[in-house]
């Protein structure tokens, strides 16, 4: 009689077998973003950041005493439907982890699906780890116990950049451009409401919304700015938003200061230095490659050198890494990869962080408060963006401590 | 506000001399093989990327010449092996034909280009501001993107309406049986009309890729603006493609600058409306947040009141 398997077989079935025991034991964690279309060029970046990161933890030895991690990619081609399709298909293929920054819509969509799913699939939850989606609402009315944020609310934001433009005398007419979608909305909002309330003699002399991630051209945006005669603008746009707004900028020689949430992101140090504005480019984050800290800039350094390619684009979003890391220390303090216990360390979890600062989780609205740099974009740094020798300087830094401000969060926890 | 007039003037001409060199071919193909050629913005696609990957090479002019002639063969080598072996097969299988062939250019060029812009950067020769009006400065890339695309216009204009195989063309769009029984080889010339509507629709890929953004969504975010044009200014009218290109390029750069909304309007005869009321959004929406809309609103209203097109003979 012949045996059923032939030895080379046997061999076959059992690493078969030792392969899909080893994929159990990874952590998978899902990366839902835009990886084509308008928003890929962030998207992407944010990927690079997301797989250094999980390497980095993997070659220290992984999580939960030998563990690894995964980061699974999925294309939501910047679109809250399409998030939710990527969502599914990521929690059918076993992840219980999702992760998804790009995009407030986006966002908004996710935590709400996550919710749900996890009220109708009681012992299966699932986590959103949202590292950068900033609209208030998220961890105000529509805040959720699944949804955990990294990155300070719009409003915040916004606070932080109105404090610093209230002593800005020179300051006499302000431009407003967003994006339209929820959070351009909120954006829009918090400046005319904080400008009002801090510099009533500031005169508001645009008010624009523009399609979200579609415009090629913003050259008659530009000529609209410079026929209002703004001195300043403001504006929360991001990807190519932000980098083909400063590009048309550069091509009509706007001159103007630029108050910007993401101006720093991919793309964008390359406009603005072809603006030629010195200096007069502001942004509003957590992190820049020049606050002074060393672990910091050597790990910021490495990233570099290894994922920086041809457009030398570097490190960028500290508060990735702040959510990678507090991620694997409330795995290993919950001593399990049950997505609930999970939850339930990084509920009110504190953290020093990669610039030995103290970060915290808010309990109530799950909201991550740290420290915020107003920085400029010019010359004379010690490290430079893009390869364009121009780098960002910090002009105020915000204590955590100063960025808290009330929610209106009602969370339900679990029972 | 004159510089505003004057600027968005300037961008709008260029945006519908742009379209344009789209249009052109498209309804020139149309007219003459009654395809409505959905692949046709792809084209324009190619040619932006292989222009870039050209300038990678070689520099920025050599591929301005060859990207359009390569984009051109292999428009020819479609409707050779392509197009014609589905056309016997009727009208909706050669429709079906180019609406697949768009995915799959679009694929294709993320497997080759990656799914992120690439970095097509202007000529350095052209790399400086061409004026300066009221302080605010005008790239000479772009002066030279307008002339290239008026002197193609003329070009075109007078290939068509000088020459003997305009002659030829002109007569193969109403009456290709007669023109065959006269002896001229009709599918060549169907061949030649398809490869250089996509040459040409290459070469605004080339000239427009540095200005705008060379990334695979090119294609799909200016293919439907263009089934406008055509529809708007007549299928297979080329004064009419060329009219309806501008009228769209200056209404959209335009539409961009104005803050109207219709509460505004309404509040002069005395209706206040808010967001409150109802249609909500609808009232405060203001001409620039609409204006990608616009032209869709008219080719909704040509093709109720006006199905001919603005010069076009035959319904649409």
């Amino acid at each position: 009689m012949k045996p059923v398997l032939s030895p080379s077989r046997w061999a076959l079935v059992a690493a078969l077998a030792l392969a899909s025991w080893g994929a159990q034991a990874q952590i998978k964690i899902a990366y839902i973003d835009p990886l084509s279309g308008g928003g890929a060029s962030v998207g992407e970046h944010g990927w690079k950041h997301l797989q250094y990161l999980v390497e980095g933890i993997n070659a220290k030895g992984g999580v939960l005493g030998g563990q690894k991690l995964e980061a699974v990619p999925f294309d939501n081609k910047g679109s809250p439907q399409e998030s939710l399709v990527q969502a599914q298909k990521a929690i059918d293929a076993g992840v219980r982890f999702l992760t998804q920054g790009n995009g407030s819509g986006a966002a908004i969509a996710i935590s709400e699906f996550v919710a749900k799913y996890n009220e109708r699939n009681p012992g299966k939850e699932v986590l959103y780890f949202n590292y950068a989606a900033v609209d208030p609402v998220l961890t105000n009315d529509k805040c959720s116990y699944w949804h955990f944020r990294w990155d300070a609310s719009a409003d915040i934001k916004m606070a932080a950049l109105t404090n610093f433009m209230k002593d800005q005398k020179a300051i006499k007419k302000v431009y407003i451009i967003g994006q339209d979608y929820s959070f351009g909305h909120s954006v829009r909002g918090a400046a005319n409401a904080m400008l009002k309330a801090k510099r009533p003699d500031v005169q508001i002399v645009g008010d624009e919304l523009h399609p979200l991630l579609k415009i090629t051209d913003f050259s008659p945006y530009v000529a609209k700015i410079k026929a209002s005669g703004a001195d300043s603008v403001i504006t929360g746009n991001w990807g190519n938003d932000m980098s083909l707004l400063l590009k048309a900028a550069a091509d009509a020689g706007l001159q103007v200061n630029w108050y910007t949430y993401y101006a720093g992101g991919a793309g964008g140090p390359t406009a603005i230095k072809q603006t030629g504005l010195d200096h007069r480019v502001y942004q509003i984050v957590e992190w820049h490659t020049n606050v002074p800290a060393p672990d910091m800039e050597a790990f910021a350094d490495a990233f570099l050198k290894k994922h920086g390619g041809a457009s030398k684009q570097g490190w960028w979003y500290l508060r990735m890494k702040n959510q990678m890391e507090m991620f694997a220390l409330a795995l290993n303090s919950a001593k399990s990869a049950e997505p609930k216990k999970v939850a339930a360390v990084l509920h009110d979890m504190k953290f020093k962080n990669a610039l030995g600062a103290e970060v915290f989780m808010r309990p109530t609205d799950h909201s991550l408060f740290q420290d915020m740099y107003v920085s400029s974009f010019g010359s004379g740094t010690k490290h430079d963006e893009e390869g364009t020798g121009w780098g960002w300087k910090t002009t105020t830094l915000i204590k955590a401590a100063d960025t808290v401000i009330p929610t209106t969060c009602k969370m339900v926890a679990p029972s | 506000m004159l510089e505003l007039i004057l600027f968005s003037s300037l961008n709008g001409l260029l945006y519908g001399l742009l379209l344009f060199l789209l249009a052109s071919g498209l309804t020139l193909i149309f007219s003459m093989m009654g395809v409505l050629n959905f692949a046709h913005a792809s084209f324009y696609m190619l040619g932006a990327y292989f222009g870039y990957q050209i300038s990678r090479w070689v520099g920025y002019w050599p591929g301005l010449l060859l990207a359009p002639l390569l984009v051109g063969g292999i428009g020819a080598l479609v409707e050779r092996y392509g197009l014609r072996t589905v056309h016997k097969h009727g009208h909706v299988a050669e429709l079906l034909f180019t609406f697949g062939l768009a995915y799959i250019i679009e694929e294709l060029v993320q497997m080759v280009w990656g799914k992120i812009p690439v970095d097509y950067r202007v000529p350095e020769l052209l790399n400086f501001s061409a004026f300066t009006l009221f302080s605010t400065t005008y790239p000479a890339f772009r002066m030279f993107m307008l002339c290239m695309s008026v002197v193609v216009f003329i070009a075109l204009l007078l290939l068509l309406t000088r020459t003997r195989v305009g002659l030829i063309i002109r007569a193969a769009l109403s009456h290709p049986n007669m023109v065959g029984a006269l002896g001229h080889n009709v599918p060549m010339v169907f061949m030649l009309v398809f490869g250089v509507g996509c040459g040409l629709a290459a070469l605004a890929g080339v000239i427009a890729g540095p200005a705008l953004v060379t990334y695979p969504a090119m294609a799909a975010s200016l293919g439907p603006i263009l089934f406008v044009v055509v529809v708007v200014g007549g299928l297979g009218s080329l004064p009419g493609a060329f009219i309806a290109s501008l009228v769209i390029g200056l209404i959209q750069t335009f539409a961009v600058a104005v803050n109207v909304s219709l509460a505004d309007v309404l509040g002069h005869v005395g209706i206040t409306l808010t967001r409150d009321s109802i249609g909500g959004d609808l009232w405060m929406a203001t001409v620039a947040q609409v204006a990608p809309i616009i032209p869709y609103m008219l080719l909704v209203l040509v093709l109720i009141f006006r199905p001919k097109g603005l010069m076009g003979d035959r319904d649409t």
